[in-house]
C-alpha cells in the first residue's frame, strides 16, 4: 500500500514535470512560430511594403529612438559603477590603468546589450502585450480579420523589423555611454586624461567584443517582439487579462534574454569569440 | 472557389453546430440568406446570435455542417479563400473596433489602401464620401478615442461600408444608444437599403428597430432558431418563447424564480 502511494506521487511528479515541459516547448515553439511568419510575411508581401515600412519607421521611433535618453542614461552609471568597483580592487593591485578595459570589455560584451534588453522589455514589450491585448479585448483584431488584413502583417511584422534593428542600435549607444561613465571617474578620480582613457579603452577592445554584443541584442530584439506580440495574442477577456498579459510579457522576456544570453557568451566563449 | 448559381442564397448554413470548448452554443441550424435581402437576427442576450454572427463571417469555425457564402464553405475553405470572400464583407462591430492608433479617416481608408490600387487622393475622397454618409463629415483627423458611442458606432459603418461590400453585417447596431441616435441608426440601414442593394444581416435584441428594418426576421433562442418570417407574420406568431419575447414576458412569473434569478447573478457577480 505505501509503496503503491508512493509510486503514484512519483507518477504525478513525472506527470506534472511531463505536462510543465510541453507547455514550454509549446510556447517556445508558439514564439517561433510567429517569428516565422512574420519573417514570411515580410517577404512575400511586396505591394505592401511600403506601407509596412512606414509602420516599422513608427515602431522604430516609439520602440528605439525614444528609448535613447534612459538607455544612455543608465549605461552612463552603470560604466560608472563598473569604474568606481574595478578601481577599488584593481587600485589594490597598482593596476588603475586597467580600469578603461575592465569597464569597456565588460560594457561592450555583456552589461550594454543586457541592460539595454532588460529597458527594452520594460519600455516596449510590456507595450506590445498591451497593445495587442488591448486590440483582442475591443475585438480590434477580429475587425482587423474580418477585414481581410492579417494581424501578423498589419502589427507584429513592423515590429519585429524596428526592433531588429534598433534594439543593437541601442546597444551601441549603450556600450558609447557606459565607456563615458567610465572615463568620468577614469578623469575624476583615476588620474586619466580623457583622451588617455579612451584610447586605452581602444587598445584594449577588439571589434569581436562589440559585435558579440550586437549580435546579441538583435537575438534580444527578436525575442522581446515575439514574446510581447505572442502574451497580446493569447489575452483573453476583460482589463485584467491585459495586465496578466503585460506582466508576463516582462517577465518570460527577462527570462529568455537571460538564458539566451546564457547560451550566446558560453559559444562565444568556446569558439573563442565571434571569429 | 466555385461560382455560386445566380438566384441562390448567397449564404446558408446546413446543420450548422458551433462549439466554444464543450460547450455547444448553435444546436444544427439551417436557414438561407438571398441576396439583397435585410435580415435581423433577434434573440436574448446569451441566445448564440453574436455566435451566428461570428460564425457567418469566418471568425468561429463550424464544430460541424456546413456555412456557405457565396458557395463557400467557410469551415473548409483556405485562409486566402476566406479573405477573398471577407473583402467582399463589411461588419460594423457593437463597440466600433476602431482601430486607437489611426484616426477616424485612416481607420476607413485602411481597407481602401490595402485591397485596391487606388491613389491616395482618391482614397481620400472615398473617405469623405463615407463619413458623408453616416453624417461625419469633419471627423476624419478625430482618434476614436475623443468620440462618443454612436458616433464610434457611425464610423464603423462608414469603415464597413468602405470597399463597397456585397454584405453588410452589425451587430447590435443600436445597443447603448440614446432614442434618437438609435432612430438615426435605423434610418441610415434604411437609406443603405434603398439606395444599394446590399445583403444586410443586422443581430440586435431591439424590437422596434428589428420590426422597422427587417425583410426578414429569425429569432435565436437557445441556440435554435425558433422562427424564421417576415415580421408582418412574426408579429401574430403563436410560438410560446417568440410570444414571451415579444410581449416582454421574464421567464418565470414567480417570485421565488426571480429570487433565484437574482442570487445567481449576485454569484455570477462574484
Amino acid at each position: 500500500m505505501k509503496s503503491e502511494t508512493a509510486e503514484s506521487s512519483v507518477m504525478g511528479v513525472l506527470v506534472r514535470v511531463g505536462g510543465a515541459t510541453e507547455g514550454v516547448l509549446a510556447y517556445v515553439g508558439g514564439l517561433a512560430q510567429m517569428t516565422g511568419r512574420a519573417l514570411l510575411l515580410l517577404f512575400v508581401s511586396p505591394l505592401k511594403r511600403s506601407r509596412g515600412l512606414q509602420r516599422a519607421i513608427h515602431q522604430a521611433m516609439a520602440a528605439g529612438v525614444s528609448a535613447i535618453p534612459i538607455v544612455s542614461l543608465i549605461a552612463y552609471f552603470i560604466g560608472l559603477i563598473m569604474a568606481l568597483q574595478g578601481a577599488y580592487e584593481l587600485n589594490k593591485l597598482g593596476a588603475m590603468n586597467m580600469v578603461p578595459a575592465l569597464v569597456g570589455v565588460s560594457v561592450t560584451r555583456e552589461l550594454g546589450p543586457l541592460l539595454t534588453a532588460i529597458v527594452v522589455i520594460g519600455r516596449s514589450g510590456s507595450a506590445f502585450a498591451a497593445e495587442i491585448g488591448t486590440m483582442r479585448v475591443t475585438e480590434e483584431l477580429d475587425a482587423l480579420s474580418t477585414m481581410a488584413l492579417d494581424p501578423l502583417a498589419f502589427l507584429v511584422a513592423p515590429k519585429f523589423i524596428a526592433m531588429a534593428i534598433m534594439v543593437p542600435c541601442l546597444a551601441i549607444t549603450a556600450d558609447l555611454m557606459g565607456v563615458l561613465g567610465g572615463c568620468t571617474f577614469g578623469v575624476l578620480g583615476g588620474g586619466f586624461t580623457a583622451a588617455g582613457y579612451f584610447i586605452n579603452t581602444r587598445n584594449n577592445l577588439v571589434l569581436s567584443d562589440v559585435m558579440t554584443g550586437v549580435v546579441k541584442s538583435f537575438v534580444f530584439g527578436v525575442i522581446i517582439t515575439a514574446v510581447g506580440c505572442q502574451e497580446g495574442f493569447s489575452t483573453g477577456a476583460g482589463a485584467e487579462e491585459v495586465g496578466r498579459s503585460t506582466t508576463s510579457a516582462v517577465v518570460v522576456s527577462i527570462l529568455l534574454v537571460i538564458l539566451v544570453d546564457v547560451v550566446f557568451t558560453a559559444l562565444f566563449y568556446m569558439t573563442g569569440g565571434l571569429t | 472557389m466555385q461560382e455560386a448559381v445566380p438566384g441562390a442564397p448567397i449564404i446558408s448554413a446546413r446543420e450548422l453546430r458551433v462549439r466554444y470548448g464543450e460547450r455547444e452554443i448553435l444546436h444544427g441550424l439551417d436557414f438561407d440568406i438571398n441576396h439583397g435581402e435585410t435580415v435581423v437576427i433577434l434573440g436574448g442576450s446569451g441566445s448564440g446570435k453574436s455566435t451566428l454572427l461570428r460564425t457567418i463571417v469566418g471568425l468561429e469555425k463550424p464544430h460541424s455542417g456546413e456555412i456557405l457564402v457565396k458557395g463557400t464553405d467557410l469551415g473548409k475553405a483556405s485562409k486566402g479563400e476566406i479573405a477573398d470572400i471577407r473583402k467582399k464583407m463589411g461588419l460594423a462591430f457593437q463597440g466600433g473596433a476602431l482601430i486607437g492608433s489611426l484616426n477616424v479617416g485612416e481607420n476607413i481608408a485602411l481597407p481602401l489602401l490595402e485591397h485596391s490600387s487606388l491613389a491616395p487622393s482618391t482614397v481620400d475622397v472615398m473617405v469623405r464620401i463615407k463619413l458623408e454618409q453616416v453624417g461625419l463629415s469633419g471627423f476624419q483627423t478625430f482618434h476614436p478615442s475623443a468620440l462618443s458611442g454612436g458616433m464610434k458606432k457611425r464610423a464603423a459603418f462608414a469603415r464597413a461600408l468602405a470597399l463597397d461590400p456585397e454584405m453588410l453585417f452589425f451587430d447590435e447596431p443600436s445597443a447603448g444608444l440614446d432614442p434618437i441616435m438609435a432612430a438615426g441608426i435605423d434610418n441610415l440601414i434604411l437609406n443603405l437599403k434603398a439606395a444599394y442593394s446590399i445583403t444586410m444581416v443586422i443581430v440586435t435584441h431591439e424590437m422596434a428597430s428589428a420590426f422597422l428594418i427587417a425583410d426578414r426576421i429569425m429569432v435565436v433562442d437557445k441556440g435554435h432558431i425558433i422562427a424564421n418570417e417576415p415580421p408582418q407574420t412574426l408579429k401574430d406568431s403563436t410560438h410560446p418563447r417568440v410570444r414571451q419575447f415579444l410581449d416582454r414576458v421574464p421567464d418565470s412569473a414567480a417570485d421565488d424564480s426571480l429570487v433565484d434569478h437574482l442570487s445567481l447573478y449576485v454569484e455570477g457577480t462574484r
